[in-house]
């Protein structure tokens, strides 16, 4: 590790004890590294906002390659800005309803293919048998419907509806059950990776 | 007060200390855990293997250092994977801090298996709006990235020549950390249909699962778990299955502590209101 990366190192481990001093209690250090964070954050990101689109899309076409129609889309933008004025804010609805207007045309269609017609498909597609991929697909049909069960509240839940609103309910657990326990994983693996990296410094820093 | 008493009034100080000590033993002491490869990992790893050296694979890396923890170790590995296999690897991100992961892993790997940027691998950059950046794509990979990440016109990078758009490249890899899974999902593959597959965090796992077995992705890598199996199944060991260890340690303490504090619940026989974290 040459010294520039030990001074760097260094300093990611210092910042790293100070956000990990936050879990004793909330402290000076936890909120300069806080800060440090957000600042660097936003500087960074407007900087390559800049750089990565207002001078590629914007500034370079239409000053350097006189490509005028860039001129459209750039007004639109720059009509957004009237937001900030009670007089002229209503100039940008135009930018707004030409924006939503564009996605709702191309997002309905591919929206519903995505997330229902192939989900759809996907669960009843498969014809229930006494095969693996068959008891999958009861397993399937049975869940869902149970899971949406739960949800329906125009009967009350007795009866056959309730037997199938309280196997709706263990279904959703299930899935709870199985989010949670991914998520503590990538809660640890935050935590470990944090600590493997202190532990290279050290390392670093005392072998050399 | 009993000592099961006590331990439903735990400060939660005293947890956060015993998993912060449970993970330092396997820094004193590393061991190894076996890990068993899921199909799901399985698959991708196949798809990339099957490619000739020369096809081109795009990887889209939309993370930023908040996640680096769980989706790093599988962004190494599927790299490693492609540049060992001598495939072209066309890297774009949606994330606003992503180029410093993609610039950070090209870097390392590159020169590890001599690989030269604009031959070997092409790095596009970064464009906000992830919906209508992967329209574009779809159009042209010119339309939305004229330049590459380092100022240089795609048209005169000697791996771009010939190559317009999705229908170019063997398949999509995203890794992810958020919701540009499901930008990827309607307007990639729900719009041009090519081959989709995603490394996301263990948190969003559970949610994606069901465009698998509807066909929607070819694989899921979730979370450091399925890291771990990649870098077992391309044999570069790296991170992900350093991780396994602390990960095992971790689940334990926590194991325990769940075991523990339902045992203290109902052997105090829920008389404590406010005890146990739930509402009565």
């Amino acid at each position: 590790m040459t010294t520039y990366q030990l001074i760097g190192n260094g300093i990611a481990a210092f910042l790293t004890l100070c956000i990990f001093s936050f879990l004793y209690k909330d402290n000076p250090f936890y909120k300069f590294a806080e800060r440090l964070v957000a600042g660097v954050a936003t500087g960074y990101f407007t900087m390559l906002l800049f750089w990565t689109n207002f001078q590629d899309k914007v500034w370079q076409p239409i000053v350097h390659n006189g490509q005028y129609e860039y001129i459209i889309p750039a007004f639109l933008g720059v009509i957004m800005w009237t937001r900030f004025s009670k007089k002229w804010s209503w100039v940008s609805r135009y930018s707004i309803a030409f924006y939503i207007g564009i996605g709702s045309g191309v997002s309905i269609t591919v929206y519903l293919y995505t997330y229902l017609f192939k989900q759809l498909q996907a669960t009843i597609g498969v014809p229930i048998s006494l095969g693996f991929a068959g008891v999958n697909t009861l397993v399937i049909v049975v869940a869902v419907l149970s899971a949406l069960f739960y949800f329906f509240f125009s009967m009350p839940h007795t009866g056959v509806i309730g037997v199938l609103s309280r196997f709706g309910i263990y279904i959703i657990m299930i899935g709870f059950g199985a989010g949670f326990g991914l998520t503590v994983m990538g809660r640890v693996a935050l935590l470990v990776q944090r600590v493997i990296f202190l532990k290279n410094y050290v390392i670093a820093l005392v072998g050399g | 007060m009993t000592f099961l008493e006590k331990m439903m009034q735990i400060d939660r100080r005293w947890i956060y200390l015993a998993i912060g000590l449970a993970v330092i033993i396997p820094t004193i002491k590393s061991f190894n855990v076996p890990v068993t490869v899921s199909p799901e990992v399985r698959k991708i790893y196949d798809f990339v293997s099957k490619l000739k050296p020369g096809e081109y694979v795009f990887v889209c890396v939309d993370y930023d250092p908040t996640s680096m923890a769980e989706l790093n170790p599988m962004t190494i590995a599927i790299v490693n994977q492609a540049f060992a296999g001598d495939l072209k690897v066309i890297f774009v991100t949606l994330s606003q801090f992503g180029p410093g992961m993609v610039e950070q892993i090209t870097s390392e790997l590159a020169e590890k298996h001599h690989k030269t940027r604009g031959q070997d691998y092409v790095f596009l950059g970064y464009r906000p709006y992830p919906a209508i950046t992967i329209m574009a794509l779809g159009v042209d990979f010119r339309v939305p990235f004229p330049l590459d990440y380092y100022g240089t016109p795609l048209d005169s990078l000697p791996m771009m020549s010939g190559i317009k758009n999705f229908s170019d490249v063997k398949g999509v890899i995203e890794i992810t950390s958020g919701n540009t899974a499901d930008f990827w999902l309607i307007y990639g593959n729900g719009r041009y249909g090519f081959p989709l597959a995603l490394g996301i965090t263990g948190v969003m796992s559970s949610n994606y699962y069901q465009y698998l077995q509807s066909g929607q992705l070819f694989g899921i890598i979730p979370g450091v778990k399925g890291a771990a199996e990649y870098e077992r199944l391309v044999g570069f060991p790296g991170e992900g299955m350093e991780q396994m260890a602390y990960q095992v340690i971790a689940h334990s303490v926590i194991i325990l502590f769940i075991i523990l504090s339902n045992v203290a619940y109902f052997a105090t026989g829920r008389k404590k209101s406010g005890l146990g974290g739930g509402a009565r």
